[in-house]
């Protein structure tokens, strides 16, 4: 039997790119502290644009441990949710018209999270990566690094648990 | 809250912008101890459906509370940042509601102080998150 052909790149990441983009603009405290998220085929890096209301020390001036916080666990639930859902956005198991609809997947819940401060961040845009360590059926592992200007020198890194939501929700 | 450290919890606050943005609230302050709260606020909710406020925004308030009773130590460093901070999430905060912490520097060195926190919403009973950090202390 022939290979089907396969699909034309255009649909490939327009599919990935909506789905991408419903999940991250879905939530209200993404959007306010202006993070977004750069996609190579399945790897996310989430860019947190430098803005004055993110500041947590004025004299240095220096971003809010809150703010890196808040930027580091959103790069690790939606890196872990984007892993899980992969396979049902390339399946088609997930419509893209419902999720633009809002209809968006339930979201892995933060069990606990801890933050290593290495350096003071600076007034500049930050950049993060998660990786999933373990992901089972109830409770996942993710480490997430945090960079500003040069990739190996982190400002910030964290671990955290999650809960998955449950399949038959 | 005497006057005088009412203004100076007032100006903490406003010298920190993203505290600010946030609409938080010092409303204690005293050796080692500091207390808080965030207004419910539609825009920094982490689940649409359920409205439930996302864990970042709970972070900012913990980890401002946690520095704000460092700072207030008997022993006055004259600066604090944060060395690390873990948040256990309890429970889900309920929608609609405040979240207010009281944080307490129980151990300080030198040059590091050890502080941790609870946060609530409503139900004084059931804390929403703990939080344990270990903090910079500067002496000048």
């Amino acid at each position: 039997m022939p290979r089907p052909r396969p699909e034309p790149v255009q649909v490939v990441k327009q599919r990935r790119d909506t789905a991408l983009s419903a999940l991250v603009h879905g939530v209200p405290y993404i959007n306010f502290l202006g993070i977004e998220f750069e996609r190579r085929g399945d790897e996310l890096t989430a860019i947190l644009p430098f803005d004055d209301k993110l500041i947590g020390n004025p004299l240095l001036p220096a971003i809010h441990g809150g703010v890196t916080a808040g930027f580091l666990e959103t790069t690790a639930v939606i890196g872990l949710a984007w892993s899980g859902l992969w396979d049902d956005i390339e399946s088609g198991r997930i419509s893209m018209e419902s999720l633009t609809e809002g209809h968006l997947p339930r979201l892995p819940k933060t069990i606990d999270f801890t933050v290593d401060y290495l350096r003071s961040g600076l007034p500049r845009d930050a950049y993060a990566r998660a990786r999933v360590n373990r992901s089972g059926r109830r409770y996942a592992s993710v480490h997430v690094e945090a960079w500003q200007d040069q990739r190996d020198v982190l400002f910030a890194q964290a671990t955290g648990h999650f809960l998955m939501p449950s399949k038959d929700e | 809250m005497e006057p005088d450290k009412a203004k100076m919890a007032e100006h903490f606050i406003n010298a920190i912008p993203h505290c600010k943005a946030l609409n938080m609230r010092l409303t204690d302050i005293g050796a080692g101890k500091a207390e808080m709260e965030l207004p419910y606020d539609a825009k920094i909710v982490g689940d649409p459906e359920t409205g439930v406020l996302h864990g970042g925004a709970v972070s900012a308030l913990m980890d401002t509370c946690c520095g704000a009773a460092a700072m207030c130590h008997p022993s006055s460093p004259s600066g604090t940042a944060t060395i690390d901070l873990r948040i256990d999430y309890m429970r889900a905060a309920t929608p609609g509601q405040n979240v207010r912490t009281k944080a307490e520097c129980y151990h300080i060195t030198r040059s590091v102080a050890f502080v941790r926190a609870t946060a609530f919403d409503d139900d004084d009973a059931r804390p929403v998150a703990t939080a344990t950090g270990a903090f910079t202390v500067q002496r000048s």
